[in-house]
């Protein structure tokens, strides 16, 4: 047999690793949704099908205004991040490198690195003074600190597609008499916008997902639907949680499918 | 002055980076490019010819001297505010619009009425033979194809001066050479200026009017194909333009006298005396007795056959390599052979001097 170099694929046990890895990634998310259905009060033990968690889940109030909450968040957020994250990949890829490219890389990109719990504290420490001098107690402070955090996962996605972009477009654009508006109007926007589109989406399940930087800054009664669910936890735990974490597994996973059918098409 | 030009480049210098390694791209440069005419920039990579035409296009601004549209200094004037249009090496079609939307783009912008756009867009598919593909989207054409959408698109506005930067280089020959008559005829139909660039010497002596020869960020010679090959002013361009000889000489009075010791009568030296170097031709050497009066003794290196010519490598009595092109079948030196004296004569006014 021909020699094709090193290939993962023909070690010894790899067929075997590969299904482990794959049931302990997906085996508990099935039981999960499995016990989501659960007729039983618990969460362990089966006592036949049923949607009533679902009816349940669905006719609390507290659960409804965390989701209207993590929603507002999340869509917000997620508009605020995209803008900023499109307008700093143009202002660092449409142009010839300058001094200090990568610091600001690294800058854009920080909360990737620093640890969130830091993040969090500081900014509980930070938002703290800022409500005692102005007395303002809204979801304004959640939707800036997710705002901040989601930037760079809509940065990466846009900042890709910029750089698979052919500077020369715009130059055509601009010798046949597009202004600079003209020319982001109708050439470099509708060619960014996949990216766009796909760096929101991360930005928006990102937001939708997060607990320690939301449990350290919201105000009494600020619970968005992950903090709710954890605050559950330490009272008794019936399958309502699990038919919640059903429905947002449901919808991050098909705005993900949307994201990778958005980011495959125009291969 | 009688007709103004169509572009003119008066002294432009354009020199990237800062301080003492700072390169001039373009030094000190003029040209005058007349309205209608076909005129070619050739020089090898990184002679300038690009950097002339993105000045004339507006995408870069030269560090000194201006540049004129018909009479008018436009040297600070933004792309979007020329009537010039370029046609990209890499032809930076939009790939998110369809072909008939390329080629209205630039109508589009300038915010001329949808049924004139619509009207100039047929009338450019037309011209480029692309009606069938109008509804397509650009990567779904082949190279030739997206060619003339490049083509048309730029040509749409009617501009005042079209640039071409190098478009043919991406074709295969036989494409290229069907696309070179297909520009001489879009040229000849819409009588626009057109400034093409190219490192390919048969492209600029087959469609050009006038050349500019360009090396070094200079401006080497500008003139017809015919001026420039058979009157090169200096080493370069007789030797980027076709092949030749050179050969180092001595001015005598009425002509040179080569390192062999034999005399070529001259009618022109170039108003040089002393040491001068002399070109002549491959096509313009003839192979004579070697007894015969006046006849540089020579011997038969090589001989490399090309089908209608053979080139044959010869060795004058210094060492000197010249070659000689020969039609084949060769009449008379059919017995040609490695070795072999033979004489050598140029033809009358054949050897120039030329500057090194």
């Amino acid at each position: 047999m021909a020699e094709r170099g090193f290939q993962v694929a023909r070690l010894p046990g790899f067929a075997t690793t590969a299904v482990l890895v794959f049931i302990a990634l997906y085996l508990p998310i099935f039981t999960l949704v499995a016990y989501s259905f659960n007729a039983s009060q618990s969460v362990a033990v089966w006592g036949g099908f049923s949607f009533g968690w679902y009816e349940k889940a669905w006719a609390n109030t507290q659960v409804k205004e965390a989701t209207v909450r993590s929603l507002i968040i999340a869509v917000s957020a997620s508009g605020i991040a995209t803008t900023v994250a499109a307008l700093a990949a143009l202002g660092t890829t449409r142009r010839a490198r300058f001094k200090g490219q990568t610091a600001i890389y690294v800058m854009i990109n920080q909360p990737l690195m620093v640890p969130e719990i830091v993040t969090a504290v500081a900014l509980l420490i930070f938002f703290a003074q800022i409500k005692v001098a102005t007395g303002y107690q809204g979801l304004g402070y959640l939707i800036l600190a997710h705002s901040a955090f989601c930037i760079p996962f809509a940065y990466l996605p846009i900042r890709a597609r910029l750089e698979g972009m052919d500077l020369s477009l715009e130059t055509a654009a601009a010798d046949l008499y597009a202004s600079s508006w003209q020319t982001f109007r109708h050439v470099t926007l509708p060619l960014l916008l996949p990216g766009i589109i796909a760096g929101a989406m991360l930005a928006f399940v990102i937001s939708l997902d997060d607990v320690v930087i939301t449990e350290f800054v919201k105000s009494g009664g600020q619970d968005t639907l992950p903090t709710y669910m954890l605050g559950q936890l330490r009272r008794q735990l019936t399958p309502e949680i699990n038919a919640i974490s059903t429905g947002l597994l449901a919808l991050t996973v098909v705005l993900l499918t949307a994201f990778f059918l958005l980011t495959r098409k125009k291969e | 002055m009688n007709a103004v030009n169509a572009v003119e480049a008066r002294n432009t210098v354009k020199a990237f980076g800062q301080g003492d390694s700072a390169v001039r791209a373009l030094d000190d440069v003029s040209v005058e490019i007349r309205k209608g005419e076909f005129f070619t920039l050739l020089g090898p990579s990184g002679c300038g010819k690009t950097t002339l035409l993105r000045l004339i296009a507006g995408f870069e601004m030269p560090t000194s001297g201006s540049i004129l549209l018909e009479g008018q200094d436009i040297t600070h004037l933004p792309p979007n505010r020329r009537p010039v249009n370029t046609v990209f090496q890499s032809y930076a079609l939009f790939p998110h619009l369809t072909v008939a939307q390329n080629i209205g783009f630039g109508l589009t912008m300038q915010g001329r009425p949808a049924r004139e756009v619509k009207e100039t867009t047929d009338r450019m598919l037309a011209l480029v033979k692309l009606e069938a593909m109008a509804g397509r989207k650009t990567s779904q054409l082949s190279g030739g194809q997206q060619q003339r959408v490049a083509l048309a698109r730029a040509l749409a506005p009617q501009p005042k001066v079209l640039l071409l930067d190098e478009p043919l280089s991406a074709l295969d020959l036989k494409l290229r050479k069907e696309m070179q008559i297909e520009l001489k005829r879009l040229q000849t139909e819409t009588g626009i200026t057109f400034v093409f660039v190219t490192h390919d010497q048969e492209e600029a002596l087959t469609m050009s009017d006038r050349i500019g020869v360009m090396s070094a960020g200079k401006l080497q010679q500008v003139g017809s194909a015919k001026d420039i090959y058979t009157r090169p002013v200096n080493r370069f361009v007789a030797s980027f333009i076709g092949e030749t000889n050179f050969l180092p000489a001595t001015t005598v009075p009425g002509g040179v006298r080569l390192a062999t010791g034999d005399v070529i009568e001259l009618a022109d030296q170039a108003g040089r005396s002393g040491a001068v170097t002399v070109t002549i031709r491959p096509e313009q050497l003839r192979l004579c007795d070697p007894a015969e009066a006046g006849a540089l003794a020579a011997t038969v290196r090589t001989l490399v056959y090309f089908g209608t010519d053979t080139h044959c490598h010869l060795e004058l009595a210094d060492g000197t390599e010249v070659v000689a092109r020969l039609q084949s079948p060769a009449d008379g030196e059919a017995g040609l052979a490695q070795g072999q004296r033979v004489g050598l004569r140029p033809v009358p006014g054949a050897a120039r001097v030329v500057e090194d």
